[in-house]
């Protein structure tokens, strides 16, 4: 090959290298508009009153948001306040029970020999997924006869056996949990409850705080079994609110109202999601399936 | 535990296996009660007629696999109702998972690809895995009102001259199901997209390059190393997204405010069962849940074998702490 042939040779890949990467770039850039286009507009038509938004499409900010805020914050009939308030302490009470007993069952996997310990772990996994709906039922049923439906208690306490989370703590500790360690624990005197608490909880911090996100995003967005379980209004979470406000007489509201609405449903997770990204994406490739 | 002086003395270790028993009673309690008995209690109230006419309770009266016959037997316009809600999730579902895949598998070979070097992937990756963790209902709520009647969308298209005041979103089982279709899209491509990047990277480099040296394109490296490496993973994501296809609900039943309109077209198996389960109807919501039991059992096998294949292929033989 001449020299001559090889550099236009060269020129051509690099000239195609180019092209391909403008098509990437752009189809990215689309990808990604497309994404974020649908809650600009919740976001800016939560600016706009109700007279503005009848005008049509905008893409800019109106003066109205305050308004708007005010309004659904004070709505008599849906009290997003509370609704939010309730969410918030199913979700965080749920991150919390689901992190730390699934950090405990997968310990006790992990570390302990015991008889039906191949058992126990292949139950696990089989078990992981069936969705919840199939026993909905059942549940409903049991937690009306318990007098549990308008009470928290079904939402939070079932979170302590979490198939998925467990999964996940399980192959953390194969990776970092030296079990000298916990050996030393031992001779030193340590109790196994204090060896977990102290020493084993401590190391599995990034695991637990990535969890415990996506956990406390999962319960803030459960619908199906909390509509069944919670009729009192006092009780009701973010996302029951939100079904009621699409059975609402449309005609008669407030479209300013109802995009706040939408927008304070979803903005708790939006701010998590702002700060913690990072972790929440490297967190969603663990526990599947390997190459 | 090589230590020469425990061998010498030849003390017992202590059994710890109690521990494990205790560390793991909280979860298989919880799972007892709160799953395990509850699903027992399902399929029991699936042999039985149990509903509500009013205020008057029927039953419970014990009458076999009537309501399963029930469930299959064609109503009076000769539809068999449950036949039909399958077909419209797996429409809806299919619809949404052909893009989400093919966007996927595309995004990954880019964004893994060295000789293209694509930069800014992490903001990219962080603006498409978003939808992801919005909540269903209050997103079906925010393409209602966006794409309603009197909503901007609408607005839009008549300034642009594509619609006429005439048309509306929600009466054409094209656009309704195309609308659950996009959501869905939106909420899981940026999921598939992470896990098919991780499972390509996790492929051994080497066999790309010694692929490249033997004069391979891009499209032959894609269909001759590529996917045949990354297809338990993508067999995996496949399966995954099929169970959570047949879970469909917040997103239909919002937008549609649990009617499926148009002509039930959009309606799905598990708001046919939320149907069955707020009117009450225990008998027939019960047979309704051991027939998506079946259907997320079967597929739920597939990823039980091959995540234990994993496991004991992929495991590396570690120290365990004596018992």
């Amino acid at each position: 090959m001449t020299k001559a042939k090889s550099n236009i040779e060269n020129t051509m890949g690099r000239i195609q290298l180019i092209i391909i990467r403008v098509i990437v770039y752009t189809f990215m850039i689309l990808l990604a508009v497309l994404c974020l286009f649908f809650f600009y507009l919740m976001v800016i038509n939560s600016t706009r009153s109700n007279a503005q938004l009848a005008t049509g499409f905008t893409l800019l900010p109106k003066g109205n948001f305050l308004v708007n805020l005010k309004n659904a914050w004070n709505d008599a009939s849906i009290n997003i306040p509370r609704g939010m308030l309730n969410s918030l302490i199913i979700a965080v009470s749920s991150a919390l029970l689901t992190t730390y007993f699934s950090a405990l069952t997968a310990y006790g996997v992990h570390v302990y020999d015991f008889r039906g310990k191949k058992f126990v772990f292949s139950f696990i996994m089989a078990i992981m997924m069936i969705p919840s709906q199939v026993s909905a039922l059942g549940f409903v049923q049991m937690m009306n006869k318990l007098h549990l439906n308008n009470s928290f208690i079904p939402l939070i306490v079932p979170s302590i056996a979490a198939p998925v989370v467990f999964f996940y703590m399980k192959q953390y500790m194969e990776s970092v949990l030296p079990l000298e360690v916990i050996d030393a624990a031992r001779v030193d005197g340590s109790n196994e409850f204090r060896t977990f608490n102290t020493i084993v909880l401590p190391m599995l911090k990034p695991a637990i705080a990535v969890q415990m996100i996506f956990s406390f995003v999962s319960s803030w967005n459960n619908f199906f079994v909390p509509a069944l379980l919670l009729d009192k209004a006092e009780k009701k979470t973010v996302p029951i609110m939100i079904s009621q406000l699409r059975s609402a007489d449309y005609s008669k509201f407030d479209m300013g109202k109802v995009y706040m609405f939408i927008l304070l449903a979803i903005l708790p997770v939006i701010v998590v999601y702002v700060f913690l990204s990072k972790s929440i994406i490297k967190g969603v490739t663990a526990g599947s399936v390997k190459g | 535990m090589d230590h020469p002086r425990r061998k010498l003395t030849r003390k017992k270790s202590i059994s710890y296996a109690k521990w494990g028993y205790i560390f793991i009673a909280p979860f298989f309690i919880t799972y007892l009660f709160f799953t395990l008995i509850p699903q027992f209690l399902t399929v029991y109230n699936s042999f039985f007629e149990s509903y509500r006419v009013g205020l008057k309770q029927i039953g419970p009266t014990f009458v076999g696999f009537r309501n399963y016959a029930d469930l299959f037997s064609p109503d009076s316009s000769g539809t068999v109702l449950i036949l039909k809600y399958a077909w419209n999730t797996l429409v809806i579902w299919f619809i949404g998972a052909l893009p989400q895949f093919v966007v996927a598998l595309l995004l990954a070979v880019l964004f893994t690809s060295t000789r293209l070097n694509i930069r800014g992937q992490g903001f990219f990756k962080t603006v498409i895995y978003m939808p992801n963790l919005i909540m269903a209902a209050a997103f079906s709520m925010l393409f209602f009102t966006l794409f309603s009647r009197v909503g901007p969308i609408q607005a839009l298209l008549e300034q642009w001259g594509v619609v006429d005041q005439s048309f509306d979103f929600f009466s054409y089982k094209v656009t309704v199901r195309g609308m659950i279709a996009l959501m869905n899209f939106l909420m899981w491509f940026g999921n598939t997209t992470i896990v098919l990047m991780a499972g390509i990277m996790g492929i051994d480099q080497t066999l790309f390059e010694a692929a490249k040296i033997d004069g391979a394109n891009s499209v032959q490296v894609f269909f001759r190393v590529t996917m045949p490496l990354l297809m338990p993973i993508f067999v995996y994501c496949l399966i995954t997204a099929m169970i959570g296809g047949v879970q469909m609900f917040d997103v239909p039943q919002i937008l549609t405010k649990g009617s499926g309109q148009p002509n039930e077209t959009a309606r799905t198996l598990v708001m046919y069962l939320n149907g069955y389960l707020t009117n009450k109807n225990y008998g027939m919501a019960g047979a309704i849940s051991v027939i998506i039991f079946i259907i997320t059992g079967v597929l739920g096998g597939f990823v039980y074998k091959m995540l234990s294949a994993q496991y004991k292929t992929d495991k590396t033989p570690h120290r365990r702490a004596r018992g």
